[in-house]
């Protein structure tokens, strides 16, 4: 299965929603606009041409200085012709809403809390949203980049040292 | 989770308030600490008697916080944090991190590198499995070849001793290849321990495999189709039980995996006894790589020649200027990775272990994700032991090898 095929048929189903494609890191990745994110999914793993029935990875990711801070990246493989896929989808802090895919994958139940669990991004639709691996009493989500891992009075510790 | 209700005034007193007539389930509390769960797992099982109704998981007990805290460490020092995820084969874990830190570099290791770490990898699966395969029989009440595979598995962790000096949280290898060649004494232990193991095997698969009770304990338990295990994201001997033919191994070949031949064993029915028998194949065919590679330990460098990852020799550190300015570099974080993204998998003990890095050019990763294979089919336990009794499940869970370790990064 060629790259150019995938995005072909990808560019023909979903032309405006796709924000960025991107051909040069090790897996073709799509960045698709939020409100599309159930129907790509579906679409990569129900048409006939693209058999991508195996959700490998989902997780979230933060951005804190862009616009669109948070994300989900999806990893799909497509087993048949073994072929993989990485499709990501940015939301907003205030409106950190997006599509479960739990009916696709059942796979994407716990996955999709985790991400909820780290990051508060909340899967509409999802049978069972709530925390799984932090206690429930938790009331933020850790894995913001606004959550230090050091006791937040140390100065010896700030981003220079680590290289940003 | 909800709590547990109380039992109501006169339960017990055979008043009939909680009969059988009026058909109420019972709740049952299983874990976290069980000591037949091997780890520390909640299930909290509705039963109809002896008959389990509906499961209720909770996990994160030994939530540790790894990706957190690996966006603040170098990257060699995320190395230590990957051996705490499927603890039975850290090497597996360790090997895997430094070819996805490989792969974003763009550094080719040398054959000898790749063969010392298949011999490595392949050994650890031959740890994992053994204790799985053994604790199957523990809990179906055989616990004979439990202790008698354990020796092997303390000649495994032996091994690993004199590769890197450590036993179960191996941090094994570096950035780059290994911190020093297969030494002699490490070779004729691998020998004695490929040419003993045989022995040992078929004597296990004597007291096991065709074992009348053995075999009614476990066919036809906790079992799971082909279709809902790929939709469950069901991967390793789980998934090959259920009649899948995906191994990374092959499907990715990495660190030269393509050089040899291997036959990858599948099951049909993907039940406990189908789960028991791929991992009883996969060992002879582990045990096949292993004497494979070491017959054909190329010769070379056991490490290739990345100056900003790997520690350079202390002797040089003493003697050389470049050697002690890359030496302090490495050990006080100060390296800059370049930018990219890079998603590298391997077939661990019980699947594709896979690691998702983010670098944004910055000193220690902006994002890595663990894909943890256990994490992620260990939600179908409910479906798979719904309807079964509860020492079908205790036999399920223990057949899945659901490491606490890995499930709760």
């Amino acid at each position: 299965m060629e790259n150019s095929f995938i995005i072909d048929k990808i560019y023909k189903a979903f032309n405006q929603d796709i924000l960025k494609m991107d051909t040069a890191s090790d897996i073709l990745s799509f960045t698709v606009a939020s409100p599309v994110i159930y129907e790509v999914i579906r679409f990569l793993k129900e048409n006939e041409n693209m058999n991508f029935g195996f959700l490998t990875d989902l997780c979230g990711i933060h951005y804190p200085d862009r616009g669109l801070p948070f994300g989900v990246v999806y990893h799909l493989h497509n087993l048949r012709e073994n072929k993989r896929i990485r499709i990501k989808t940015f939301v907003t802090l205030g409106n950190p809403y997006l599509p479960t895919v739990t009916d696709l994958f059942s796979s994407a139940n716990w996955m999709e809390r985790e991400t909820y669990d780290f990051y508060g991004i909340i899967f509409e639709g999802h049978p069972n949203l709530k925390r799984i691996l932090n206690v429930e009493y938790m009331d933020f989500f850790p894995m913001r980049k606004e959550y230090p891992l050091e006791d937040p009075t140390r100065e010896d510790k700030d981003d220079r040292y680590f290289g940003r | 989770m909800q709590p547990f209700p109380l039992p109501e005034p006169g339960w017990g007193t055979g008043s009939g308030v909680n009969n059988m007539e009026e058909n109420q389930y019972t709740t049952l509390n299983l874990g976290p600490t069980h000591p037949a769960t091997h780890g520390i797992f909640q299930n909290v099982l509705t039963m109809d008697g002896e008959q389990i109704i509906d499961a209720d998981q909770t996990i994160g007990y030994i939530h540790r916080a790894f990706e957190k805290i690996a966006e603040r460490r170098p990257y060699y020092q995320i190395t230590p944090l990957t051996d705490r995820l499927n603890y039975c084969s850290s090497p597996i874990n360790n090997i895997g991190w430094h070819m996805t830190v490989e792969k974003l570099l763009g550094v080719k290791t040398t054959k000898r590198v790749d063969y010392m770490r298949i011999i490595l990898m392949e050994l650890a699966r031959i740890t994992d499995h053994l204790i799985c395969n053994s604790v199957i029989g523990v809990d179906s009440g055989a616990l004979t070849g439990f202790i008698y595979v354990f020796q092997e598995r303390e000649k495994v962790y032996e091994i690993y001793e004199e590769v890197s000096g450590a036993r179960l949280t191996t941090n094994m290898g570096r950035i780059g290849g290994f911190e020093r060649d297969l030494s002699l004494k490490a070779v004729k232990k691998i020998r004695e321990f490929l040419d003993h193991l045989p022995k040992v095997l078929r004597e296990f698969e004597k007291l096991l495999m065709r074992n009348r009770i053995f075999m009614d304990r476990t066919i036809g338990v906790g079992p799971i189709s082909g279709e809902r295990a790929l939709n469950y994201g069901f991967t390793g001997p789980n998934l090959r039980a259920a009649g899948v033919d995906y191994d990374v191994r092959v499907t990715t070949p990495y660190s030269s995996y393509d050089d040899f031949e291997f036959t990858i064993p599948l099951g049909t029915q993907g039940d406990t006894y189908d789960r028991f028998c791929v991992r009883q194949q996969e060992l002879w065919e582990s045990i096949g790589l292993v004497r494979n590679a070491l017959e054909n330990l190329p010769e070379g460098s056991f490490h290739v020649d990345v100056p900003q990852f790997y520690l350079p020799p202390k002797e040089d550190v003493y003697s050389k200027m470049e050697a002690l300015i890359w030496h302090f570099k490495i050990v006080m974080g100060e390296i800059d990775v370049p930018a990219g993204e890079v998603y590298h998998s391997v077939e661990g003990g019980n699947g594709e272990l896979g690691f998702y890095l983010v670098s944004d050019g910055g000193r220690t990763p902006y994002r890595l994700h663990f894909r943890r294979p256990g994490f992620i089919y260990y939600q179908a336990y409910p479906e798979m032991i719904r309807g079964g009794v509860l020492s079908d499940a205790i036999l399920t869970m223990s057949s899945m090898n659901v490491i606490a370790g890995e499930l709760d990064a």
